[in-house]
C-alpha cells in the first residue's frame, strides 16, 4: 500500500506544528474562538454535544496494522478505549481533550495518518470500494485512482474555500459498493472500446436535505485525462456554485438548478482548456503510486478440501465471506455490529485483534466500510477457521454482514451536536430485536440505514430501511423510508407516511419486516425485490393500517 | 403570538475539555444544571446571557436554553439539553459516569 513520501511526511508534520501553535494561542487567548474554529475544523477538530471530537482520515478506507495498532495507541492514551468508524470510511475519537490533539496529531503522523481535509468546505477524503484490490469483478484497483486525487486536491489553493464540502468517490468495480452516485463526483471504472480501462464521471450526487443521485457527465474518461476533468468540474462549481446560501451550496443543487447538459457543456469547455494549459501528470508518478499498490505476493498453498466446518464457521463464511480475485483467497467482512452493539465502535483491543489478523493472514492490508465494518481483503482460504477462531474470541465474529443487524447509524444526538434525534439506540434495539442470527439469515439481504438529522450521514435516503431522526415540536420522531439502494442501481427512498415517536419506531420497523415475510413469493425473494414488486402499499398497511381503519370509521 | 417565555439557563461547552458547563449566579462556571443561575425574565435572560459571553478564554458558544423549576432547582425542557446533563446513553460516559467517580 501507499507509504508517504518524503514530501508527504514533512507537509504533514508541519500541520501538526503549526495546529499546536493555534491551539497555543487560542488558550492563552491570542486567538478567540470565531478565529480558531476554522482553524480547528481544518484540522478535523469538532466541538460536539458532550466533548470535542477528532475525525481521522482513512483514506480510501486503507490501513496497515502498524496504523490501527497505532489508532488503538490514541484511544488508549487520550481518549476512552474506544474509536468509532464512520460512514465515510473515517475513524472518530469522541473524548479527546483540546490540548492532547497536537499530540494525538503527531502519534497520527507518526504512522503516516492526519485529520486535515475531514471537515470544511474542500474536497474532502476521497472514499473507494472497501473490496479495492482484491474483489472478483474488479476492472482495475481504484486506490491509485484515489490517492492520485488525495495528492492533487490536498491543500489544493484554488479548491480550499469551496461553496461547500465536496466528496469524492471511486470504486473499480461494476458492482458498486462505494455509493459513487450519492458523492459530488463519483468515478466508477469502466473500459473504452479498445479495451482500456478509464471512469464513467458522476456529477451532483448527495443525499442531505435535499437527496440526489449523481448524473453521468461524461460515460468514458481515459485515465490520463482524470486530474484535467476534475479540475474543470471544480472549477465551474467554485464559480458557479450558490455561496448565497448553504442549503443550496452543493454541486448537486447547480447541476438541478442548471441542468445536467448545460452543466456538460461548460465542463468540457474547462477541460478543453486545461488540456491545453496543464502538462499531463508524470507518468512517473502514476506509476509509482500504481507500483505502491501492487498486489501481494500470493501464498501458494492448497485449501483443503471441503474441510469438515462447524456450524458457527459455515455460517460466518455463508454470510461476512466473499469471493476473492484469486480462487484460493476469500474477502473476510468483520462486522461491527455485535448484537445490540454501537454499529461501527471497536475497542483499542479489537483493534489490536484486527491488526494482528491483518498482520498475519491479509498481507498486512485493513479496509474500514462506508457500512462501517472492517475488511480483511486477503485471507487464505485455508486460513480462515483460524481467522474465525480469533475474531470469535474477540467478539468481532457476527455473522450479519449484509443482514438486518448490519445497520448504518450515524453517531446521532448521543455525540453529534447537529443531531434533531438518537440514532444509535434505535439501531442497538433494532439488532436486539433480530438477535437470532438464524432469523435474520431467513429475512435476508436487508439494509437499514439511519440518520439522526437531514443531513444524511447514516444514509438513511439508501438504505431499504431507511431511518430518520427528527425533533418535533421538542420530541423526537422517525420518519421512515423504504426502498432506497446504494448501489448501482441507486435509488433514493420514498417516505411512508408520518413518523413514529422513539418507543414506536422499532416495533414499526418489526411491522414492515413482518409485512415482507409474509408478502415474500420465495425465501430468496429480498426486501427490495418485495418492495419493487409491490410498492407502499402492504408496507403502509403493516405501518398504519389500525389507524387507517380507525380514520375510515 | 409571541412565545410564552420560559425559564433560561446559560450553558455553553468548556474550552479545554469540551464539557457541558452552565454559569452560576455568582458568575463561576458549573458541571450542573442543578447548579445554574435561573433567569426569570427576557431581561434577566439577555443580562444572564452577556454575563456568560465574558468568559472567552475559558468557554465555547454560550447560548441560553430553556428550564423547568422541579423541587426548586432548574432542570431541563428540551430533550437535547436533558441529554447534555448526562453523556451519550449507548455507554456510561461523560457526566454520568463523573458523578459516580465523585
Amino acid at each position: 500500500m501507499y507509504s508517504y513520501t518524503n514530501f508527504d511526511a514533512a507537509f504533514v508534520r508541519d500541520r501538526v506544528k503549526e495546529f499546536r501553535s493555534q491551539v497555543e494561542r487560542r488558550l492563552d487567548g491570542s486567538l478567540t474562538e470565531d478565529e480558531f474554529k476554522p482553524l480547528r475544523l481544518m484540522n478535523g477538530l469538532y466541538l460536539q454535544l458532550h466533548a470535542y471530537m477528532l475525525r481521522v482520515a482513512v483514506p480510501y478506507g486503507t490501513l496497515n496494522s502498524r496504523q490501527m495498532r497505532q489508532l488503538a495507541h490514541i484511544a488508549d492514551t487520550w481518549d476512552k478505549g474506544y474509536g468509532h468508524f464512520t460512514t465515510r470510511q473515517n475513524i472518530q475519537f469522541n473524548w479527546p481533550k483540546l490540548k492532547d490533539v497536537p499530540d494525538i496529531l503527531d502519534a497520527l503522523a507518526d504512522v503516516g495518518m492526519h485529520a486535515i481535509q475531514t471537515s470544511g468546505n474542500c474536497i474532502r477524503n476521497v472514499t473507494a470500494d472497501h473490496f479495492a484490490g482484491a474483489a472478483a469483478d474488479e476492472i482495475e484497483d481504484p486506490r491509485p485512482t484515489a490517492e492520485l486525487i488525495r495528492q492533487w486536491s490536498t491543500d489544493h489553493p484554488e479548491f480550499a474555500y469551496l461553496p461547500r464540502k465536496f466528496k469524492v468517490g471511486v470504486t473499480g468495480s461494476p458492482n458498486d459498493r462505494a455509493v459513487t452516485k450519492a458523492h459530488d463526483i463519483g468515478l466508477r471504472m469502466v473500459r473504452g472500446e479498445a479495451g482500456e480501462p478509464g471512469y464513467e464521471v458522476i456529477v451532483g450526487g448527495g443525499l442531505g436535505r435535499t437527496p440526489m443521485i449523481g448524473k453521468v457527465v461524461r460515460d468514458f474518461l481515459p485515465k490520463r485525462d482524470l486530474l484535467a476533468y476534475l479540475e474543470a468540474i471544480l472549477q465551474v462549481y467554485n464559480l458557479s456554485g450558490r455561496r448565497d446560501n448553504k442549503y443550496k451550496a452543493r454541486i448537486k443543487i447547480l447541476v438541478h438548478e442548471t441542468g445536467i447538459d448545460e452543466l456538460r457543456a461548460r465542463i468540457e469547455e474547462t477541460f478543453r482548456r486545461n488540456r491545453r494549459l496543464l502538462p499531463d501528470v508524470d507518468p512517473a508518478i502514476v506509476a509509482r503510486i500504481e507500483a505502491a499498490f501492487a498486489a501481494p505476493a500470493w501464498a501458494d498453498r492448497p485449501v483443503p478440501d471441503a474441510p469438515r466446518l462447524d456450524a458457527g464457521l459455515a455460517s460466518f463464511i455463508d454470510t461476512n465471506v466473499v469471493a476473492h480475485k484469486r480462487p484460493d483467497h476469500a474477502i473476510v467482512s468483520v462486522s461491527l455490529k455485535p448484537t445490540g452493539g454501537t454499529p461501527g465502535d471497536a475497542t483499542s483491543a479489537q483493534m489490536r485483534v484486527l491488526a494482528d489478523l491483518a498482520e498475519r493472514y491479509s498481507h498486512d492490508e485493513l479496509r474500514i466500510s462506508h457500512e462501517q465494518n472492517v475488511i480483511l481483503p486477503h485471507v487464505h482460504r485455508a486460513d480462515l477457521p483460524a481467522v474465525y477462531a480469533a475474531l470469535r474470541e474477540a467478539g468481532l465474529a457476527t455473522a450479519n454482514i449484509g443482514l438486518v443487524g448490519d445497520i448504518i447509524a450515524c453517531p446521532g444526538m448521543d455525540y453529534c451536536a447537529l443531531a434533531t434525534a438518537r440514532s444509535i439506540p434505535i439501531a442497538q434495539q433494532i439488532s436486539e430485536m433480530f438477535a437470532d442470527l438464524d432469523a435474520q439469515r431467513d429475512i435476508g439481504p436487508l439494509k437499514i440505514k439511519i440518520s439522526g438529522c437531514i443531513n444524511a450521514c447514516g444514509h438513511h435516503h439508501v438504505g431499504h430501511i431507511g431511518i430518520l431522526g427528527l425533533d418535533r415540536a421538542g420530541v423526537e420522531n422517525y420518519q421512515l423510508t423504504l426502498g432506497g439502494d446504494g448501489t448501482e442501481t441507486a435509488t433514493i427512498g420514498t417516505r411512508t407516511g408520518h413518523g413514529f415517536a422513539y418507543d414506536e419506531i422499532v416495533p414499526a420497523v418489526g411491522r414492515l419486516i413482518g409485512a415482507y415475510l409474509d408478502a415474500r413469493e420465495t425465501p430468496e425473494e429480498t426486501f427490495l425485490e418485495t418492495y419493487r414488486r409491490l410498492g407502499m402499499d402492504p408496507f403502509k398497511a403493516a405501518l398504519y393500517g389500525q389507524e387507517e381503519q380507525a380514520d375510515a370509521a | 403570538m409571541a412565545r410564552k417565555f420560559l425559564p433560561q439557563v446559560a450553558t455553553a461547552n468548556d474550552l479545554f475539555e469540551g464539557d457541558v458547563i452552565y454559569l452560576t449566579a455568582d458568575n463561576t462556571w458549573t458541571r450542573e444544571h442543578a447548579e445554574a443561575a435561573v433567569a426569570e425574565t427576557p431581561e434577566a435572560a439577555e443580562a444572564l446571557l452577556k454575563a456568560a459571553e465574558a468568559f472567552p478564554l475559558q468557554v465555547v458558544g454560550p447560548y441560553l436554553a430553556d428550564a423547568q423549576i422541579v423541587d426548586g432547582r432548574p432542570a431541563p425542557v428540551h430533550f437535547r439539553e436533558d441529554f447534555r446533563t448526562r453523556g451519550p446513553s449507548n455507554y456510561f460516559h461523560g457526566k454520568q459516569a463523573e458523578k459516580t467517580e465523585a
